[in-house]
């Protein structure tokens, strides 16, 4: 139950707003995180929390793309295949995802370690090819680049080569 | 090559810097701040902001202190200001940037515009997927709220700015200013049909502002230096200050570029973003992301300023600009773009939601050498049909691609036709797929 475990939590986010219904993408972000999607559970208790209908809440879970409805793997590894993306070769990175992962877009690996997707532009079109998996940007990618990401990830449920806070055209150092 | 002064990058440029509020205030941050709170009338400050020329950077371009000014000025009760951080048009990617390399900054901005509208509330809608950006803003928050920057009676003075962070769940359309007001209310992202505007009806039907992230990282400035300052770059009087350019696509250094408004592609180009990746000329540009009607090389003279976009038939939009180079197929690139339109329609007016998937049909079926002569009239058909006759302007944006592309480069779509016609003779065609 969110609201046990979350208590202060969502208190705190619900008054930030003058309106009880406002806190609804807060809380749907929270019961994703807990769970890893949205389930009937969660909806029905937010909808109780905020004094919606659960069909208010559902319908608001269908319309954004990051809330998801059922479970998906562990990782969920999102190609743009926006156009500016597609110019650098993100057709070829997919193509290298679903050889190495064995699945389409769409699917989850029987392990459930792996969900693939392609989603539109994340604003990396600078960088691209590019991918999200879970929180994280994995830029300017090779085949090579993720065969250690998914390796790394499977590994350590992490990855150094992630990006962090973007800056692009890196700084040039001083002297080399 | 010229080196200009830059303002936005200025600080995460110099070598050191973190984005912490130490950092911020050494570079002389929320000194703008201390010198409006109690010092310069609100109205006065929409006079300042007026007086720089500056105008939006999210996509519409509208003069932003003429907007503030549209706030009724009678009205007693709440105000709300909302950020626009939702970045998503594809191309852009200069908001991230500002956000996780220099958040205080957008945050200055954020408290001069919540003084000179009279806002007690602000809410900064940063997309979902932006979880470092998000993490990163929130710190500042925290940083700043600690430092009496934000909250209650700031700095001494009196007033009371609070500032929360509204992540979005995954929708281009709630970049659209109704539609991410309707978002914050814990709605669809549908967009409203204005009028009535959110100056007079916006956030719980109160009179709000949203401005983008870039427009309000400048503030700081045009209060520090002077809104003469300010209207002395660019191209004065319409296009002042500089703007963050982002390339794309096939150059050899791709990135954003901050540079005075009114330089030519051809400078951006080739002299900051290195030119041409490879020996292959360039064949066209999008001037102001996905929403922005191409160009080809014939427009690389162009001035990068409002006006000059516009007369030679395009926007600069959100400033993304995107290059392709020789052996792009055009036909294929509107079709990426008309395929992200029509994932992101809302749903909410029909000539959209029904336009769309029947656009996506008719260009599958052409660069797929499947298509008909016939296609390139319901195509401008379905284009004239949709544009300006939806209920945001995204109606407008999803039908450039394919208008400009039809308009520079007929001949490629004609020519996949034709071979069409030479592999799958009519007598074999695929029954005209009818949506
Ligand atoms: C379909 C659509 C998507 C938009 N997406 C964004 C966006 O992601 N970021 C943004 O700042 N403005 C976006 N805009 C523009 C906003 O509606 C609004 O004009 C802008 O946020 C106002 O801020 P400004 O005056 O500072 O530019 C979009 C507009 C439309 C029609
Ligand atoms: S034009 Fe498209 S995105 Fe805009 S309101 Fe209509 S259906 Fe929605
Ligand atoms: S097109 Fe892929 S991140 Fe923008």
């Amino acid at each position: 139950m969110l609201l046990e475990k979350y208590k202060d939590e969502i208190e705190q986010i619900i008054s930030r707003y003058p309106v009880r219904r406002s806190a609804l993408l807060p809380l749907l972000n929270l019961a994703q995180r807990e769970e890893g999607y949205v389930s009937e559970t969660a909806m029905k208790e937010i909808a109780r929390i905020l004094r919606l209908t659960p069909p208010q809440v559902y319908e608001v879970v269908t319309f954004y793309t990051l809330l998801s409805l059922k479970p998906i793997g562990k990782f969920h590894v999102q190609v743009c295949r926006s156009l500016m993306c597609a110019l650098v070769g993100s057709d070829t990175l997919l193509g290298w995802l679903q050889t190495r992962l064995g699945i389409r877009p769409g699917e989850t690996t029987p392990d459930c370690l792996f969900t693939l997707s392609t989603v539109e532009c994340l604003a990396s079109c600078g960088t691209g090819p590019m991918m999200q998996i879970n929180d994280d940007y994995y830029e300017r990618l090779t085949e090579d680049k993720v065969d250690r990401i998914l390796a790394d990830l499977k590994r350590d449920g992490t990855s150094p080569l992630k990006s962090g806070p973007f800056m692009v055209p890196e700084l040039k150092r001083a002297h080399g | 090559m010229p080196q200009y002064e830059k303002i936005l990058l200025k600080n995460m440029e110099t070598s050191g810097y973190t984005g912490s509020l130490a950092d911020y205030e050494h570079a002389g941050g929320y000194q703008a701040l201390r010198k409006v709170l109690g010092k310069i009338a609100p109205a006065e400050v929409t006079e300042l902001v007026k007086k720089s020329g500056l105008r939006g950077r999210g996509g519409a371009g509208f003069p932003t202190g003429v907007k503030w000014g549209f706030l009724p000025k009678e009205y007693q009760g709440p105000k709300y200001l909302c950020c626009n951080a939702d970045e998503s048009e594809p191309g852009t990617f200069k908001d991230r940037q500002l956000m996780e390399r220099d958040p205080h900054q957008m945050l200055e901005g954020i408290l001069i515009a919540c003084y000179a509208i009279g806002a007690e509330t602000a809410y900064i809608y940063i997309r979902g997927e932006f979880a470092l950006g998000a993490r990163i803003v929130e710190r500042a928050l925290t940083e700043a709220r600690a430092a009496g920057y934000i909250g209650r009676n700031i700095l001494g003075t009196g007033v009371t700015i609070e500032i929360w962070l509204h992540r979005g769940a995954g929708a281009y359309i709630c970049g659209e200013e109704t539609a991410l007001l309707e978002s914050v209310e814990g709605k669809r992202g549908l967009p409203r049909v204005k009028p009535p505007f959110p100056a007079t009806h916006g956030l719980y039907n109160k009179p709000t502002v949203v401005n983008n992230v870039e427009t309000l990282a400048n503030l700081p400035y045009i209060i520090t230096r002077g809104p003469e300052w300010f209207a002395s770059i660019g191209s004065p009087p319409k296009s002042t200050g500089t703007r963050i350019f982002c390339v794309s696509g096939h150059v050899k250094l791709p990135g954003n570029y901050e540079v005075p408004m009114g330089m030519t592609f051809r400078e951006l180009i080739y002299e900051h973003a290195g030119g041409m990746r490879s020996d292959k000329p360039l064949k066209a540009i999008i001037p102001g992301g996905a929403s922005a009607a191409f160009f080809t090389e014939q427009h690389l003279d162009v001035k990068m300023d409002f006006e000059s976009v516009a007369q030679a038939g395009s926007m600069l939009g959100s400033g993304g600009v995107t290059v392709m180079e020789e052996g792009t197929n055009m036909v294929w690139a509107a079709l990426k773009l008309m395929e992200f339109f029509n994932h992101e329609s809302c749903g909410k007016c029909s000539p959209c939601r029904e336009g769309s998937p029947w656009l996506v049909q008719t260009m599958r079926r052409i660069v797929a050498k499947r298509g008909r002569m016939e296609d390139l009239e319901t195509l401008t058909d379905l284009c004239k049909n949709i544009a300006g006759r939806t209920v945001c302007a995204f109606g407008d944006a999803e039908v450039a691609p394919i208008m400009s592309t039809l308009l520079h480069w007929r001949h490629e779509y004609e020519e996949l036709i034709r071979e069409a016609e030479v592999t799958h003779p009519k007598e074999l065609a695929m029954a005209a797929v009818r949506h």
